[in-house]
């Protein structure tokens, strides 16, 4: 009986074909994703790296609605002309709270993984209005609706519950004060003492230039002024990292 | 009507659905009057209505079907459950139609941003996600159901399994659709790449590829042939792979059963990895092995001729479905994944070429003894056709899966380009050959002309040249500038410079668009006028044989 015969065995019996796949299929996932899991090689070990604060997550959530992703990358590749487009190269630590994580496919915009601060608060908010307005020969959507919709935060502390549990280290504190915290990012005067403490780093302030309303624009803003900015690269060691 | 009732007892599938439906319906109602968006009342309530409306029509059909369930054999021969492949494949040419639509208004918006019109729903972010579902899952989708369904039964020679369940995959598969199209105009969107819909949307899909999974495996359970046919392997394993991924890179919290909102489970550099596991094996199970599945049942069929080698397609499907899976992170090369998965999914991804050209040969070489035949119908040559741009993009992919030629590949237009050659090449043309076999099959008529067919060809495969060649152009233009320095060392472009040359190729994409939509227009028009206006299918004179 020669082997290609004993392929009959898959042939004749629908349930062997049904496990013989599903082994042969659950080989390369395992061995590719499992010990991502367990190696500590995996994310590098650096300071700095917080939680998002409640404004910023917010942000963020407008940021994946409006499927930025689909033109822009979160994910500076380590190769010498992104590194002096962009900045240092994007480590795994810094979106080690991303879910989900909005490395990108396609660069029909720039890489924003280092977007934080380089930019006024201005800029962006004439930006996301009428991008043209900044940056003429751009092929950018407006956004006007973003700085005239008030942001709802009224689950924000739900959102948080459910990224505590699945390892977020959001304090029962931090959550408590969710709405509170975000308030206070928002406003044009704050007594940001607690916050600080909370989210190291963390800048507070009325960034939609509409102290009357806390709006989409404030947590886009809060969200995109925070973005790479939390390492400061002038302290890491980038040799014991290589991995 | 109590007399037909009691003299008609309802089956356990029918009782059983339809208080599902009516206990779903009555949840959703709860959801609705309790959302925390409006958008989410809008798709609870259109899940309620439509559960109230699958009850009813459960309810209705039961009062007028016969006492007896179908049979499933008539004078000797199968009984053939075609009502679900018909639906399945009108609505493969429908949301088609809507696919490429909607895409080249992507593809305009990005040559002529003023077609945003500074609307949320039609800015470009929720536009592409539409496109790319609306091709992938709800035309692709159709089509994998309506022939899958259509093979199996007549490879095994058995009917479908099940009463209801068939038309639950399909409509329920449909109704899926709906609900993600909607979502992502309505901001209601996971932002992991074709993945997109929400956990409500990813739950109900679950239910339905569970009964599709059952009705497939148990048709094929029910079997007159001692063996299982080659495309049905090839289906099988799209089915249970794509249930499989959906599951693992969909895994998620929602904040709460109100919202639409929830948290995918996994975080940074596992949920990278897992979603490319998924994205890549989308590309395989859903595009390739599925479509593999067509190219091994219709080619043979039309060209009336074996399948090239049986041995061949023994490793062809082993080695595809063993390779394919460890491709997924050659998305991610020189990005925070560690080297040794950036190296692990390169090192596959080369070896994939191997099968993937193993299976093309196949398809290509069953046409030994009748490649006369590329002349006169083109039916046959569109699948021909398709099966080289499938040999194409299976070499242009282990290319670009070379770390040193990604890094000039990724994040452009070349990705693109890649995609839709496999897109509107392989998958588009295999699945119009397969729907111009089908619909004269099913409607028992004479596709209404051949001619038609031949201008489709013509006018589609100029559009894909097109599409191809304006996104290689625009792909490594791009790339190349990113790279460019100058004489003292500095980058040699701002990021804009190089968003401003890439107008032209975009307006040539947009314009390759318009022909393969207008090509898939004439083959509306062809369909419609084969089942309205055909020729009976007996009306045609017998083959005349030659004597040999």
């Amino acid at each position: 009986m020669s082997l290609w015969q004993k392929h009959a065995i898959f042939e004749k019996n629908s349930i062997v074909l049904v496990i013989g796949v599903l082994i042969v299929i659950a080989i390369g996932g395992l061995v590719e994703i499992a010990p991502l899991f367990y190696l500590k090689s995996t994310i590098e070990k650096v300071e700095g790296v917080r939680p998002y604060t409640p404004l910023e997550l917010a942000g963020r959530n407008i940021y994946v609605r409006e499927g930025c992703y689909n033109c822009h990358s979160q994910m500076i590749r380590a190769l010498r002309d992104e590194v002096e487009r962009y900045g240092h190269y994007s480590l795994a630590a810094e979106s080690m709270y991303d879910r989900p994580f909005q490395w990108g496919s396609k660069r029909t915009g720039p890489d924003l993984a280092r977007i934080g601060g380089k930019y006024s608060d201005e800029w962006h908010r004439d930006h996301l209005r009428e991008p043209k307005s900044v940056v003429p020969g751009t092929v950018m959507p407006a956004y006007p609706w973003l700085a005239a919709t008030d942001l709802d935060f009224d689950h924000i502390d739900d959102d948080m519950k459910v990224n505590a549990a699945l390892g977020v280290p959001y304090t029962p504190a931090m959550i408590a004060s969710a709405k509170a915290d975000l308030k206070t990012q928002a406003s044009a005067d704050p007594d940001a003492a607690d916050l600080v403490k909370r989210y190291p780093k963390v800048l507070a302030r009325d960034f939609d230039g509409n102290a009357a309303r806390i709006t989409e624009a404030d947590a886009l803003i809060a969200y995109l002024q925070s973005l790479g900015t939390l390492v400061d690269f002038k302290l890491y060691d980038d040799k014991a990292n290589i991995r | 009507m109590a007399a037909a009732v009691a003299s008609k007892p309802m089956t356990f599938g029918e009782g059983g659905s339809a208080f599902a439906f009516v206990v779903l319906a009555f949840l959703c109602t709860i959801i609705t009057a309790k959302a925390y968006t409006p958008e989410y009342a809008f798709h609870a309530s259109l899940f309620a209505i439509g559960s109230a409306a699958a009850a009813f029509t459960i309810f209705n059909r039961y009062f007028d079907r016969p006492a007896e369930p179908a049979p499933l054999v008539i004078d000797g021969k199968p009984n053939y459950n075609m009502g679900p492949v018909k639906f399945a494949t009108v609505a493969a040419m429908f949301w088609g139609i809507a696919g490429f639509t909607v895409g080249i208004y992507a593809a305009l918006e990005l040559a002529f941003p003023a077609l945003n019109f500074d609307l949320p729903w039609l800015s470009f972010g929720r536009i592409r996600p539409l496109h790319t579902s609306a091709v992938i899952f709800a035309f692709g989708g159709n089509v994998l159901i309506a022939t899958s369904f259509y093979v199996v039964q007549r490879t095994c020679r058995a009917r479908l399994v099940g009463d209801i369940a068939p038309w639950f995959v399909v409509l329920g598969y449909n109704f899926f659709i709906l609900i993600a199209g909607t979502g992502y105009l309505l901001g209601i969107t996971q932002s992991k790449e074709y993945a997109e819909p929400e956990w409500y949307a990813d739950l109900w899909l679950t239910v339905v590829w569970v009964a599709y999974f059952l009705v497939f495996l148990g048709t094929i359970m029910r079997r007159k042939e001692p063996h299982i046919y080659v495309a049905n392997w090839f289906y099988l394993a799209f089915i249970l792979t794509i249930a499989v991924l959906h599951l693992g890179n969909n895994a998620a919290i929602p904040v709460s059963v109100f919202s639409p909102k929830s948290y995918i489970v996994w975080a940074g550099v596992q949920d990278a990895m897992v979603q490319w596991w998924y994205g890549h094996n989308a590309v395989g199970f859903f595009l390739t092995a599925g479509f593999l599945a067509i190219m091994y049942y219709f080619i043979p069929k039309r060209a009336d001729r074996p399948v090239y080698s049986y041995r061949l397609s023994i490793i062809h499907f082993w080695a595809l479905i063993f390779l394919y899976i460890w491709a997924g992170p050659h998305h991610l090369h020189y990005t925070a994944l560690p080297d040794w998965a950036q190296t692990l999914g390169m090192t596959f991804s080369i070896i994939l070429w191997m099968p993937s050209w193993g299976g093309m040969i196949n398809g290509l070489m069953t046409l030994s003894g009748a490649w006369d035949k590329l002349r006169t119908d083109p039916v046959l040559r569109m699948m021909v056709v398709s099966v080289a741009f499938y040999g194409m993009a299976t070499f242009e992919g282990p290319l670009m899966s070379v770390k040193a030629v990604n890094s000039l590949s990724h994040y452009t237009d070349w990705t693109i380009g890649h995609v839709h050659s496999g897109a509107l090449g392989w998958v588009g043309y295999v699945s119009f050959g397969a729907i111009y076999c089908l619909v004269p099959w099913l409607w028992n008529r004479q596709l209404y002309s051949l001619k038609l067919v031949n201008w489709h060809f013509w006018i589609s495969t100029i559009g894909i040249v097109l599409y191809i060649t304006a996104m290689w152009v625009s792909g490594i233009l791009q790339g190349l500038m990113w790279r460019a320095y100058t004489s003292l060392g500095f980058l040699e472009y701002s990021f804009i410079e190089t968003v401003e040359a890439m107008h032209p190729f975009y307006v040539i994409r947009a314009m390759g668009g318009v022909l393969f939509l207008i090509g898939a227009l004439l083959m509306v028009w062809n369909l419609w006028q084969t089942v309205n206006a055909g020729k009976p299918e007996s009306a045609v004179a017998p083959k005349l044989v030659p004597a040999e």
